[in-house]
């Protein structure tokens, strides 16, 4: 697609975004990234446009296939290289990361952006000791020598919470939890100093309590170090007490996206709202039924017309059958949303009260309650 | 915390398992061992659902793999329907099998890979020849519509053409075939997705009731396991450190450990800032092979004193259906520890919980048409009806 | 089940993932919303990755095999062919270079080459797949046994096994064959012997990975007996992996039946066997060198498709692994 048509579309959606004088640290335009398969084409990321400012976090949320984990990955340019196509633009700092060359792009990758993957283990290299791994990527990036390298990582592992980094600085990947692990990780994704530092499912593979550990130290890191972070997980918990501003992903598309607060207490998107009222909740009395969300994520080779969410919607109405919803502006400032019918709108209650006296097309808890029952 | 002791299993009633004194080992090199499962009791009576939980490597797995004497325990009893699962012979415990069944953690690795989801949901019924193919067919389609999976649709095909939630429906299936009355459910739901992980928790309790099982459900997410259990067994490093019943638990949580474990599960609400450095738990789980004397937790245990690693806590009864093993055990009353602990649980969250129970009452009680729909209005108002200060900046916990 | 182009399930039909049937669902449901979509996003990158080797075992793979089938035919059919007696002396005049009447020529007896080379083959192929199969049938039973129950019974295995590794090979082979006389059959029990010992701790080794997966636990947990685990569960899964390191294993026999028969401790001349062929031709290779050229080119040509092909297998199914 040319610049032209993608700045169209960008500003076709019209999101407010708040600037900085320097404009933001990541601009994200009309991103798109398409797999060639045997059944056709795959559309993981189907223009994604958002930005994101020094210091600030986002949440990036759906199920699996919604393509969130695909879109961090062609941000970063971590694509296969047969059968992928990206379109659109990945601003980074006014450098458009999709025109960089490969060796180009190493040189951002580690430095400015870094990444942090969902599984510890696979991430470290197993027969490489801890420190290596960390002022490996000091010496090649900041070009400091082997001293001074070992000085910058043991600290790093210091700030990170693990304890007597001096003695974890030679040992092996296998001698330490999961927890550490992904503490390490982090520590060799800090190693830079980086500007934006994208976290894909970094908890996870971990236990409850460790995983409250690891998003206190990103939080603690963030704000400390001015990074912009991208936290993309599939829990909307997770995300709740820790970013600015969340985005909502579904098939490939971002379906809503507020400022954290006004999300959770103003959501518009249906699945927003089937997304929060799935999670089990400690306030629940026991055996409460929870509110599962019927069907599965659609089809991205074949995507339906309408809204593609229709299909396991509780308020879709014969419209979201056929228009697809535009990114349309809310009432608080930099909420945006794709739906008709609005949850906690007159229209959104119409459409739902309608679907029910038409018996039908049953809300997701109740149309599993019947069939259980 | 952690302790032994048998004080919280029930006498009078007739349990369905009665476990006490459960030592799991494993040999760790020359003259070591891993202490797997140190001293556990428990029981479950019929009809019940038990929640064991903790981080990993606390021993949950290890006991649920005990019971079902793989491996079998080091020492202690397993009593099932009267009847000590560790006394039997081979083929005495090969006929009691079917009986208790058990669902694990990765659907994927649960599921031959080589063979057809079809033909692995009929193996229990081969195996204990039950059946022509004919009437087997008939009972697997059953078995295929109880989970919800359509028979003629996934027949023919294999395990990697499902994904993880189907996968687990099929495991559901399998388990269910020979109509056990005890479901083991090892971490059930941890690999799957939030919105898959609520059709499957869904599920399990359908099944519960439509088969009549009794559960031990086994999970480190606390929020997770109160959801499905009557009641609730906390482990820490091979020990109990709590049993009470699901509400009670979460209501006044007397072991610092479950206290911490409430503070780590992440709250759906902005307002609710997360637990923080200081409130979380700490530390790492000292190794297995040389746990800590007295009190396991003691090493991790902002309440710890000298007495708690000298003198390992027994479990007793705080009332009658509370046992706790800790020498210093949480009160409401007794101010510091519990109270800034406590807060951000009872005080924050109440709103939203109120609003919660609220529309889930709604959905669950009235019929499903206006049902859905009073819930919608409700939660609604409730998630805008908790305080709210715009203006807070998303880290005021810190 | 291991098509190239694994299909991916055009739509389980129906409720998939949830307990209510589609139609229940708002406004119908339409047909393309129950595709198989985990495995179309998050999963994709690493599933893309694999793409190409799953598509197929390649271009090289089915040479391979062509080489071998070719080969395998011309040993079985060799007495209806129209060839020369492989022993007959003096068909040609002696050591004629490859011509319309003798193909490959004749070597320094002036017996057919083609003849002999074809003939020749019979006998590595023989004990090379023999003596695998053998081996693969002894060596792995055992290491199902002692990898799935482990304890006492895996302990004298593996012992035993690495007792028997550690004989030099060729050694131990000559030792057996010159005790016993050498003759096709010995010959192929040497080889047999020595291959039980990496077999048993090969297939071993990928029983004890399979045992420990959830299904395995799961079948001894419905009540079905030893036997029925392991050849239900376990056997499906180790076989795959077993047979195509089976094919590289066939490689090293042939490899090993030619030593032997170069030494003279294998089949007796005038029998030919590529071993023996060559340690003929080796008096007059400065004179006629084709008399080697022919069955060393053969022998490295067989061995190099079984362990091409073998190799190609055991990435193809450890992709499948992965992909699982």
């Amino acid at each position: 697609m040319s610049y032209r048509s993608a700045r169209r579309r960008a500003s076709a959606h019209q999101y407010p975004v708040y600037r900085e004088p320097t404009g933001p640290l990541l601009e994200v335009i009309d991103l798109e990234t398409h797999f060639r398969t045997e059944r056709g084409i795959v559309r993981a990321v189907d223009g994604v446009s958002f930005s994101l400012d020094r210091g600030r976090t986002l949440g990036i949320v759906g199920e699996s296939g919604s393509g969130k984990t695909i879109l961090s990955r062609s941000i970063m340019g971590l694509l296969p290289r047969r059968n992928v196509t990206r379109h659109g633009q990945v601003i980074f700092q006014d450098r458009d990361l999709t025109a960089l060359s490969e060796a180009e792009l190493r040189e951002v990758r580690g430095a400015e952006i870094s990444m942090i993957f969902q599984d510890p283990m696979t991430s470290l290299n197993p027969v490489v000791r801890i420190g290596r791994q960390i002022t490996e990527s000091l010496r090649h990036h900041l070009g400091v020598d082997k001293e001074e390298a070992k000085d910058t990582a043991v600290g790093l592992l210091r700030s990170v919470g693990i304890p007597k980094p001096e003695r974890r600085f030679d040992e092996y990947p296998h001698q330490l939890s999961g927890g550490m692990r992904q503490r390490v990780i982090i520590a060799i994704a800090l190693a830079c100093g980086p500007k934006l530092l994208l976290a894909d499912e970094p908890t996870t593979a971990l236990d409850v309590t460790v995983q409250a550990q690891i998003l206190d130290l990103l939080a603690t890191q963030q704000r400390d170090r001015y990074m912009a972070m991208i936290l993309v997980t599939h829990d909307l918990g997770v995300v709740a007490g820790r970013t600015d501003e969340i985005a909502v992903m579904y098939a490939g598309k971002i379906v809503e996206k507020a400022p954290t607060t006004v999300l959770f207490k103003d959501m518009k998107m249906p699945y927003t709202e089937a997304l929060v009222q799935s999670i089990p909740r400690v306030t629940n009395s026991s055996h409460t039924r929870l509110r599962a969300i019927p069907g599965r994520p659609p089809d991205l080779v074949n995507p339906i017309p309408g809204c593609r969410f229709a299909p396991r919607c509780p308020y879709a109405q014969e419209r979201c059958w056929v228009d697809e919803p535009p990114l349309m502006e809310g009432v608080n400032p930099g909420h945006t949303y794709a739906c008709w019918f609005p949850v906690g709108t007159t229209e959104g209650r119409a459409a739902l009260e309608r679907n029910q006296q038409q018996g039908k097309p049953a809300p997701p808890a109740a149309a599993l309650e019947r069939k259980g029952a | 915390m952690a302790g032994s002791g048998t004080a919280h299993l029930r006498d009078g009633a007739d349990p369905l398992l009665r476990v006490e004194h459960l030592v799991v080992e494993f040999p760790a090199g020359v003259g070591r061992k891993v202490h797997a499962v140190s001293d556990v009791s428990f029981d479950v009576v019929e009809g019940e659902t038990l929640g064991l939980v903790g981080e990993s490597g606390c021993g949950k797995s290890t006991t649920g793999r005990a019971v079902v004497q793989i491996p079998r325990p080091t020492s202690g009893s397993v009593v099932f329907d009267g009847r000590d699962l560790t006394k039997l012979h081979h083929e005495e415990l090969r006929r009691i099998r079917p009986q208790i069944q058990m669902i694990f953690q990765d659907p994927i690795s649960s599921l031959n890979p080589r063979r057809r989801v079809t033909d692995i949901v009929a193996e229990p019924l081969v195996v204990w020849g039950r059946g022509k193919s004919a009437e087997r067919e008939v009972k697997v389609r059953e078995a295929f519509e109880a989970v919800g999976l359509d028979y003629d649709s996934a027949s023919g095909r294999r395990p990697h053409q499902f994904s993880g939630g189907q996968c687990q429906r099929i495991s559901i299936a399998r388990a269910l075939m020979l109509d056990p009355k005890l479901l083991i459910c090892d971490e059930p739901v941890s690999a799957l997705d939030v919105s898959v992980q609520a059709q499957i928790l869904n599920l399990l309790e359908d099944m519960k009731e439509r088969y009549g099982l009794t559960m031990v459900f086994i999970a480190h997410d606390l929020a997770v396991v109160k959801n499905v259990s009557d009641r609730i067994a906390v482990m820490y490093l091979g020990k109990i450190c709590e049993v009470a019943s699901a509400d009670d638990l979460y209501r006044s949580p007397r072991h610092p450990y479950t206290n911490a474990l409430l503070q780590s599960i992440p709250v759906p609400d902005p307002e609710v800032p997360p637990a923080g450095e200081n409130l979380a738990l700490s530390g790492e789980l000292p190794s297995p092979i040389d746990p800590p004397s007295g009190c396991r937790f003691r090493t991790r245990c902002p309440r710890a004193q000298a007495r708690c690693a000298e003198e390992e806590p027994i479990i007793r009864e705080i009332d009658p259906t509370h046992f706790v093993a800790c020498h210093f055990p949480v009160m409401e009353e007794a101010g510091e520890g519990a109270g800034s602990a406590g807060g951000r649980l009872f005080g924050a969250q109440a709103g939203s919980s109120a609003a919660d129970e609220g529309s889930a009452g709604a959905a669950s009680d009235g019929p499903a048409s206006e049902g859905a729909a009073s819930a919608e209005a409700a939660s609604a108002e409730g998630d805008s009806g908790v305080a709210v200060d715009p203006a807070a900046p998303p880290y005021s916990a810190a | 089940m291991h098509d190239p182009a694994p299909e991916r399930p055009a739509g389980i039909a129906g409720p998939s993932d949830a307990l209510a049937p589609s139609a229940t669902m708002v406004g119908g449901g339409s047909p393309s919303v129950e595709l198989e979509p985990e495995l179309l996003g998050s999963e994709l990158a690493p599933d893309a990755e694999f793409e190409t080797a799953r598509r197929g075992l390649g271009f090289g793979f089915w040479l391979s095999v062509g080489w071998l089938t070719v080969i395998v035919l011309l040993a079985v059919l060799a007495d209806i062919l129209p060839l020369e007696d492989p022993n007959a002396t003096f068909v040609g005049a002696p050591g004629l270079g490859p011509g319309l009447h003798h193909l490959l020529g004749t070597d320094e007896l002036g017996r057919d080459l083609l003849s002999r080379v074809i003939f020749g083959s019979r006998v590595s192929l023989i004990v090379g797949f023999t003596s695998i199969a053998v081996g693969m049938l002894i060596g792995g039973s055992i290491g199902l046994a002692a990898g799935y129950f482990r304890g006492k019974i895996d302990a004298i295995v593996t012992g035993l096994a690495n007792i028997l590794l550690a004989f030099p090979a060729l050694v131990l082979a000559l030792a057996i064959v010159t005790f016993m006389g050498p003759s096709l059959f010995h010959v192929t029990l040497a080889i047999s012997i020595l291959a039980i010992g990496p077999l048993t701790l090969l297939v071993r080794g990928s029983t004890i990975v399979f045992s420990q997966r959830e299904f395995v636990v799961a079948a001894r947990l419905l009540g079905a007996k030893s036997w029925r685990v392991v050849y239900r569960e376990i056997l499906a899964n180790v076989l795959p992996g077993a047979m195509s390191l089976g094919l590289i294993a066939v490689a090293v026999a042939i490899v090993a039946e030619g030593a032997l028969s170069f030494l003279g401790v294998s089949v007796r001349t005038p029998t030919a066997s590529w071993g023996n062929m060559i340690a003929e031709g080796r008096i007059v290779m400065v004179q006629h060198p084709l008399i080697t050229l022919w069955p060393a080119a053969l022998m490295f040509l067989t061995v190099l498709a079984l362990n091409f092909a073998g190799d190609r297998l055991r990435a193809y199914f450890d992709v499948r692994e992965g992909a699982l």
